[in-house]
């Protein structure tokens, strides 16, 4: 079947196109409890100017946000807050781990600061750093924009478990079972 | 500093506190009974108007030490510009000691502090909470028997993953 089309037309997938509108206008929460935070700051201004990717409306109320970005460390007082918020937000939505003590704790391995928030929400990119360069959190925004094309679905397929996708998988990937 | 006729006036009145210096920086050892009589005593007639801190040091497996607990209270006078350091000792199994919010109001949330960090019980304060951690926190963390990395609080939270959010 051959259609004559124009040449302003382009054919494309409806999950290529939502997933493309969802990189380029990533909406931040900004969670930042320490010097990260000021790190974050100088991202989203002038001279990094976060805007150029598409990521610079930093809302503060996590219903109008789909990037949660975790910036300094997190106390077990601020855990269940920090749960809450990620809660709030609506699907889809992704988390970056920003520096050292989000990620790992950092040097605060002491009986207050949580080990990672990786341990109690799930977490998409982690920033090393102490704290990160601009640069590094606006290289893990354009890997995060690369990760939801790739990913991304209208259908929210990717959350689920993997059981339940039912990817058919081929025969090569296999574990091969010796008798 | 303090002024020698202060301190005289301090030591005639307080005959048992033992007094020492360290770099120019007086200190007393009030024994626990006067503790609450001797910082009225200081507020009232020497003028030390201004409680600084109320802090407290855990001296388990210290070297020499006779007692576990010594209680800081750190005075100053602020038209004089005299400071004075108030230690008072306190051991096991009777953790109690007379509240001073009736002398200085400031004193309520130093007070706190210290009943979270080392289970100090303050008689008469008049909102004896936890201040910093968590009401359901077990411990004192702050105490030397108390393991740096804690006992598992950090930890005991449920997991938030993909599919649950």
């Amino acid at each position: 079947m051959a259609v004559e089309l124009p040449e302003n037309v382009v054919v494309s997938k409806l999950d290529e196109l939502a997933n493309w509108c969802r990189k380029n206008s990533l909406w931040p929460m900004p969670f930042a409890t320490a010097c990260c935070g000021i790190e974050l700051m100088a991202t989203g201004a002038s001279r990094h100017d976060l805007a150029r990717f598409g990521a610079e409306v930093f809302r503060f109320t996590p219903r109008q946000c789909d990037l949660m970005i975790v910036a300094g460390r997190v106390v077990m007082k601020m855990l269940p807050v920090l749960q809450r918020i990620w809660l709030q937000m609506p699907e889809p939505k992704w988390c970056i781990s920003m520096g050292a003590c989000a990620s790992t704790g950092g040097v605060f391995d002491t009986y207050c600061v949580v080990q990672g928030i990786d341990r109690f929400i799930p977490v998409d990119m982690y920033v090393p750093g102490c704290p990160p360069r601009p640069e590094q959190l606006i290289q893990a925004i354009i890997d995060l924009q690369e990760k939801i094309q790739r990913e991304g679905t209208i259908a929210g397929k990717e959350f689920e478990l993997p059981q339940r996708q039912g990817r058919p998988r081929a025969l090569l990937e296999l574990p091969v079972i010796q008798p | 500093m303090i002024q020698p006729e202060t301190l005289q006036k301090f030591q005639a009145q307080y005959s048992q506190a033992q007094v020492s210096e360290f770099r120019g920086q007086t200190r007393a050892v009030v024994p626990r009974e006067q503790a609450y009589e001797a910082l009225q005593w200081l507020r009232d007639q020497l003028g030390f108007d201004l409680l600084v801190d109320i802090t407290c040091v855990d001296y388990l497996h210290y070297r020499g030490a006779e007692h576990r607990f010594g209680l800081v209270y750190l005075l100053a006078n602020t038209a004089t510009n005299e400071r004075i350091t108030i230690r008072v000792f306190v051991d096991e199994p009777d953790l109690t000691v007379k509240s001073v919010v009736p002398l200085w109001e400031g004193a309520n949330w130093m007070e706190r502090e210290v009943y979270d960090m080392f289970g100090i019980i303050f008689a008469g304060h008049p909102d004896h909470r936890r201040i910093l951690l968590p009401e359901e926190f077990a411990a004192f963390p702050l105490r030397k028997d108390y393991p740096l990395r804690g006992r598992g609080e950090r930890h005991n939270f449920q997991v938030i993953t993909r599919d649950k959010s």
